[in-house]
């Protein structure tokens, strides 16, 4: 036999094995290649002439080697068919591989039918994705480890792809929460997805093989595997080639021979070829124009003063962002006595400490008439350090943005992890885009990634300004752009090309998935940015290229927020500060302790923030319920969703039979249950609906969701079937349902797809032990048909149905869903009348029946009653004279939105807000068409994008800005 | 927004030339002359570079499904080039009035259209629910005849091609053959010869079989998917050719298929919801009149005994049953599954389904299914491929070249 040489090539390492004659495993490497993939391949074949001898068996695999494959003509191993034949050889009593990589996590199953899985385009990074997190707390991956076996608590951590995961995190961290918990959470994320994306179904049972770098260095990312799987000792293997394996997988497929001269020669030339990558126009010509750009942007610089000799009043703002913190400290006329822009680093409270000691220090009879902090950590801020107010960041930011250009109409502000764009118009801030939790990590993403190449991010985006031909890569979410620079990776790209094609690429972001702008008209012609991402001339430059203006930059990019928070202070606050002293800073301590509330079955997670006064802030809670107990008499706020719930509650308590049949609490069911509970009622039947949904009821069936890329509303459905089977309720009824009630508010009247036809997802892809599935495809627009079709159904498991009593169920269930529907339209009108009584604002809260259910809408009800707004919802708006729509308007749920959407044009006090469940296809037409009837109408639209992912800070952020939008427009009309 | 809409009057007719988005390479090249021969002048679109998406992305909602982005950014593309008169041009587009958004393409272009200031642009809609009635594109008789039967040469010509061209000794004789097959196809319609299609089947599988092959056994791969990314090349990234060059030969059923499904839809429609009760009828006829012409091919084909015939549409139906209830009937619904099946009862055991990003039927019967088919044939290798405007290629290569490899391992095991 000869010996046989097997490359992997992956997103950011290079592994090599050799088999000798003997095939036995004579060298294996593992290193990052800092995607200089050619280089690397010529060095490590040279470098392999010592273990060697010639001719061997060569082949590579791994997805940065499909490039180099392709142009060389050197034979291509498919990575999971590699691991697949290694696994069979090594380890054949393997039941299941779970294998992850770099960006790529597999499931390989070999019991039963052989089945492999990757994950799909959209299941983010997870090697990538731990280094991301573990830089965001910044520790390294050893350290990362070590901690995490010490956790006690896991927190929830969105489980699908890894930018969702780092807004989960990023408020976690702002709270407080320990490093080992934060590192085990995150641990868990990364088993979460995995088995969720790739499982499908399938259990992970038996020998279980852990492949790949991450589960082969991280011992807590195995423990979290073998817990959650549920997996004894002797189940589990993690062999010492678990870095090398898909190499070593690629040197037993090896068949092709080469002399080591062949080899040199060709990956020489390759080397040398030409990159042919799609490449676009270089961000500068040549020096000069560089020189011409810098003395342009020199224009918007900030003033400086000095601090320690300053006498007058001083201005303070704090901006406590997801990653970093900035300080501003102003003087009477708008100059800069201080400034700072620091990480985190896990604990913004000791950064603030820190520069606020040094300014005492610098000058210790400062005099601050004022201070004022806005951004995620505000009230943490606030409370910890006795500031005199807060302001939402969107307020900030213009107000920051006014003093370089007061004719601005368009700031767009792009930070560590959110892009905010807002456009004003008539000196009123009136339309707020906040990027979606799918598209951020814009500019945190450039920094991860320059860390990944081996670079800082400033050296990193130096290179990027001098790029010839710099790559086109994605505009959608920062995962895809991985996948992006992999392939120019393939093709040969340059760090250079790489880096500016990474600055376009996160403006092109914002530009065509945030912003979604249309043309340059849409975005306005005095445009400012900001943010620190925009600090780096390689994506100044990009934003300028790609809208063809020229906008302004103030140096204090990054500052924005405190600057504008100061300026802010110095606007309200007339007396003296009542920040803390010196000497009070000086004995500053904090402590975060982490609990769950008891007050209601949200049983939010907290964190108890107990500060050296003795002062506490608690941070976590959905409702006020444990602040409010201290305060006397509250108004309680009219709330639609809530009232809907007693509603419901009622109509189930009311039944009660010793013949039960089963229903899932999901999708149109939230419509649909007093149909049904009636229905069968009057058949003598009692309905046992499943409970609300919880994260571990979604936790429970989610390994048998076929698509994880369905929406989160859908994928819950799982849960509720789960839920039902281990009642052991004898039959589970679910209809599927291609048409909805007709409404006569539409052209038709379908369901959406999903609604539609889950029940056969279910029925293909659930086990459902002893339970019968029984899913009729039902219509209701035709009595006899209805009568005919059920009653048929229901022979099938052997209940017979007398065909006149079923007509007179019908008629009574009919009868009772519209009594329902008016009652709910009564309450609406209620708690109309209770708002204008008491003039609070009215928000239209829509969505979809099943927004109601709690663990999908994030009880966003409550935070809007705790704003102050009274909540009804789509379904409860009166019926509205028809409309016509710019839109095919053929789905009974989604006509109802565009009837609240012409309901709010015409009442003042009312504001829309739309709940949007992340892969919701429908939606992507309603939302422009939501949106458009809002505009004619002179509304805001506020559009807030929902998945299992609890992120009430961004949520938060956007309501707030709303209100004080609405504040000014009322403030507007009456002065 | 403006809610009235430019239409196409009886003057547009004799002034203007229709653009028609691209999708079936071989079919639309039938249409130009077809439609010029009823008077009107269509033109059929084939700019398929990078601009197109681009275009899509900033004139569509880049959440909506990547056909609409694609055939949206295709017409923006092309009215942007300079070629057209845009006061002499017209657009057409489908819509099936299905329960999936792809019945919105229609809206979603004349909001592009809007957005460029173009709203006198007349978008035409190509559809057989009664939607968009307005309008003086009339599908004569005689024109509905003309294009069935284009369709179905179309699909004869695709399907036989999928069977020579990865065997072809000449590289490139089977696209030349196809050529010169099209140009006699345009002389039987011109001559109204065309529904002698007995003839032209034997005609066809005749120049097929003269072109020289390999002998070799090449692995059948069959495509099934939504229905822009299965056929269309700018959908699919060429995914037909692909295959080809990778040493496989593809199966792709033809498109009429899609129209009997749409037409069983109202079939179903009444047997379950008693709905269409008048139209039901006419559905019925029209589904064996088209069955009834398949069948001709059909035969064609095992008469001459050289190719292997594609599946009769009943038996389509039939092997959905026991996987995917018929009632199933967005997007693709039941026949993407029963697809699936039949191909791997036929020996077809790899399958790629191709897919936006994000398409809400595919969650039910593609991902959702692959259980189910699986459980009954452990040998099936399905793997779905989500196409979406920034999805790089690499990665639906990898995910196609592990289906490959596995495809070549079963088959090594069969043999071995």
């Amino acid at each position: 036999m000869t010996y046989k040489i097997g490359f992997d090539i992956g997103s950011t390492t290079i592994k090599a094995v050799v088999l000798d004659e003997n095939q036995q495993i004579c060298y294996k490497s593992y290193e990052r290649h800092k995607a200089q993939v050619r280089q690397k391949a010529l060095e490590k074949i040279k470098e392999l002439e010592r273990y060697t001898k010639e001719p061997f068996q060569f082949a590579i695999s791994g997805s940065g080697a499909l490039g180099l494959c392709d142009d060389g003509k050197l034979p291509f191993v498919q990575e999971v068919f590699a691991s697949a034949t290694a696994i069979r050889k090594y380890y054949p009593d393997t039941d299941c591989a779970i294998e992850l990589g770099g960006e790529d996590a597999k499931i390989l199953f070999f019991k039963g039918s052989i089945e492999q899985r990757m994950n799909s385009t959209c299941a983010g990074g997870t090697g990538a994705f731990i280094d991301q997190m573990a830089s965001l707390l910044d520790i390294d991956l050893e350290t990362m480890n070590e901690v995490s076996l010490k956790h006690d608590k896991i927190y929830p951590i969105a489980s699908r792809c890894g930018v969702f995961a780092k807004t989960d995190v990023q408020p976690l961290i702002n709270q407080g929460v320990s490093k080992s918990n934060l590192s085990a959470s995150i641990f868990q994320a990364v088993v979460d997805q995995t088995i969720t994306s790739l499982a499908q179904g399938r259990n992970i049972e038996g020998n279980v093989l852990f492949l790949g770098g991450p589960l082969y260095f991280l011992s807590g990312l195995r423990d979290r595997f073998q817990e959650t799987l549920k997996l004894a000792d002797d189940q589990i293997t993690c062999p010492d080639t678990a870095i090398n394996f898909v190499a070593l997988g690629t040197a037993l497929c090896a068949d092709k021979i080469f002399t080591r001269d062949e080899l040199v020669s060709i990956l020489e030339d390759l080397l040398n070829a030409p990159a042919n990558t799609e490449s676009t126009k270089p961000l500068f010509e040549d020096e000069e124009d560089y020189e011409i750009f810098k003395t342009r942007h020199h224009q918007s610089d900030a003033k400086y003063s000095d601090l320690s000799s300053y006498t007058g009043k001083a201005y303070l703002g704090v901006d406590s962002g997801s990653t970093t913190t900035k300080l501003v400290l102003l003087n009477e006329n708008h100059e800069i006595l201080y400034e700072s822009y620091t990480s985190n680093k896990g604990d913004p409270l000791a950064v603030v400490r820190a520069d606020l000691m040094k300014i005492y220090e610098t000058n210790p009879n400062i005099r601050i008439y004022g201070s004022y902090a806005t951004g995620y950590g505000e009230e943490l801020m606030r409370h910890a350090f006795h500031l005199d107010g807060g302001i939402v960041e969107t307020i900030a930011h213009y107000t920051a943005a006014c003093l370089f250009n007061p004719e601005v109409d368009y700031i767009l502000d792009i930070g560590g992890q959110d892009i905010k764009c807002f456009k004003i118009r008539d000196g009123r801030i009136d339309d707020i885009v906040l990027n979606e939790a799918c598209s951020s990590g814009c500019g945190s993403f450039i920094e991860t990634f320059a860390k990944s190449l081996g670079y800082d991010v400033e050296t990193f985006a130096q290179l990027g300004l001098k790029s010839k031909n710099p790559v086109e890569l994605g505009t959608r979410c920062t995962v895809f752009m991985n996948s992006g620079v992999k392939q120019a990776q393939k093709n040969g790209a340059t760090i250079e090309d790489i880096s500016a094609g990474l600055c376009k690429s996160v403006v092109k972001n914002a530009l065509y998935k945030v912003i979604r702008a249309k043309n340059k008209k849409d975005i306005g012609e005095h445009i400012v940015v900001q943010g620190g991402t925009f600090q780096n001339d390689a994506v100044l430059r990009s934003f300028e290229q790609e809208l063809g203006l020229e906008v302004i930059r103030p140096s204090i990019a990054h500052l924005m927020g405190a600057f504008g928070a100061a300026l802010y202070a110095q606007k309200l606050h007339r007396t003296r500060s009542s920040i803390l002293n010196y000497e009070e800073l000086k004995n500053f301590t904090h402590k975060s302790v982490s609990t769950t509330c008891q007050g209601c079955t949200n049983h939010c997670a907290l964190t108890i923030n107990t500060f050296s006064d003795g002062s506490r802030l608690v941070a976590g809670n959905k409702c006020e319920k444990m602040i409010i107990h201290d305060q006397k008499e509250k108004l309680e706020i009219p709330d639609l969703f809530k009232e809907k719930d007693t509603m419901m509650q009622k109509v189930q308590k009311n039944v009660s039979h010793d013949k039960k049949i089963g229903m899932p609490l999901v999708l149109n069911n939230y419509d649909l249950l007093p149909f049904w509970t009636n229905f069968f009622d009057s058949l003598g039947f009692e309905v046992v609906w499943s409970t609300p949904s919880t994260l571990d009821m979604y936790h429970d069936g989610q390994h048998t969701i076929p698509s994880d890329t369905a929406c989160f509303p859908a994928k819950l459905v799982h849960g509720h079937i789960k839920q039902l089977v281990d009642r052991k309720l004898p039959l589970i009824f679910y209809p599927c349902m291609t048409y909805n009630l007709d409404e006569n508010q539409s052209d038709n009247h379908y369901n959406c797809p999903l609604v539609a036809y889950y029940p056969e997802v279910i029925s293909a892809n659930m086990e459902l032990n002893d339970t019968k599935f029984l899913y009729p495809f039902l219509s209701f627009d035709n009595e006899k048909n209805f009568v005919e079709k059920i009653t048929k159904a229901f022979e099938s498991v052997d209940i017979h149905f007398n065909k006149n009593d079923v007509k007179i169920a019908f008629r009574t269930a009919m009868n009772k869903y519209r009594d329902f529907h008016e009652e709910l339209v009564q309450k609406h009108v209620d708690a109309i009348k209770f708002a204008r009584k008491h003039n609070l604002q009215i928000a239209v809260l829509c969505g979809r029946p099943y927004h109601l259910d709690p663990l999908v809408n994030h009880q966003i009800n409550q935070l809007l009653t705790t704003l102050g707004f009274v909540v009804v919802s789509e379904e409860s708006v009166p019926r509205q004279p028809t409309h016509k729509v710019n839109v095919l308007n053929q789905w009974t749920y989604h006509a109802r939105l565009y009837q609240a959407a012409h309901y709010v044009c015409e009442n003042p006090d009312m504001n829309l807000i739309q709940l949007v469940s992340f892969g919701c296809g429908i939606d992507a037409i309603t939302t422009d068409e939501v949106k458009s009837i809002l505009k004619e109408g002179n509304k805001f639209y506020t559009q807030i994008k929902i998945d299992e992912i609890d992120n009430q800070g961004a949520v938060k952020i956007r309501l707030r800005s709303l209100q004080s939008a609405l504040a000014q427009n009322k403030g507007g009309q009456h002065g | 927004m403006d809610s009235s809409y430019a239409s196409f009057t009886a003057e547009m007719k004799e002034t203007s030339t229709i653009l028609v988005p691209s999708m079936l390479p071989i079919h639309f090249r039938l249409f130009t002359p077809i439609f010029a021969k009823n008077g009107y002048k269509v033109e059929v679109l084939n700019n398929m570079q990078d601009s197109v998406k681009e275009e899509g992305l900033s004139h569509v909602h880049n959440d909506t499904c990547y056909p609409a982005l694609l055939v949206i950014g295709q017409f923006i593309d092309a009215l942007k080039s300079g070629k057209y008169d845009l006061d002499h041009v017209a657009l057409v587009i489908t819509q099936t009035a299905g329960g999936c958004r792809a019945s919105n393409y229609l809206p979603l272009l004349r909001k592009a259209l809007a957005m460029e200031g173009w709203q006198h642009i007349p978008c035409l809609s190509v559809n057989f629910s009664g939607l968009e009635k307005d309008s003086a594109f009339k599908f004569t008789p005689a024109l509905i005849m003309e294009v069935l039967y284009a369709v179905l040469y179309g699909d004869a010509l695709m399907w036989l091609e999928n069977q020579v061209k990865p065997y072809e000794k000449i590289k490139g004789q089977t696209d030349q053959v196809i050529d010169d097959i099209l140009n006699d196809l345009v002389d039987y319609f011109n001559n109204n010869q065309y529904r002698k299609s007995k003839q032209i089947y034997k005609y066809i599988i005749q120049r097929f079989k003269n072109i020289p092959r390999y002998d070799e056994k090449k692995i059948r791969i069959g495509i099934v998917g939504e229905i822009y990314m299965k056929y269309s090349p700018l959908g699919n990234q060429n995914l037909v050719d692909y295959l080809i060059n990778e040493g496989f030969e593809p199966v792709l059923s033809g498109v009429m298929d899609f129209g009997l499904y749409c037409i069983e839809n109202n079939l179903i429609d009444h047997e379950y919801y008693n709905r269409n009760t008048i139209s039901h009828p006419l559905f019925s006829m029209a589904k064996s009149i088209i069955m009834h012409m398949q069948k001709q091919f059909i035969d064609a084909i095992d008469k001459d005994g050289t190719f292997i015939a594609p599946d009769d549409f009943s038996e389509v139906i039939e092997n959905g049953k026991g996987f995917i209830d018929k009632g199933v009937k967005m997007g693709e619904g039941w026949l993407l599954t029963s697809e699936v099946v039949s191909l791997i009862k036929s020996g077809v055991s790899n399958v790629i389904s191709a897919q936006p990003f994000g398409c809400l039927p595919n969650h039910i019967v593609a991902k959702g299914m692959v259980r189910r088919i699986k459980e009954k044939y452990p040998q099936a290798n399905i793997v779905a491929i989500d196409y979406d405007p920034s999805a790089s290629k690499v990665n639906q290569e990898n995910r196609i070249r592990l289906m490959l490899a596995n495809a070549k391992l079963a088959e090594q095991m069969k043999e071995g």
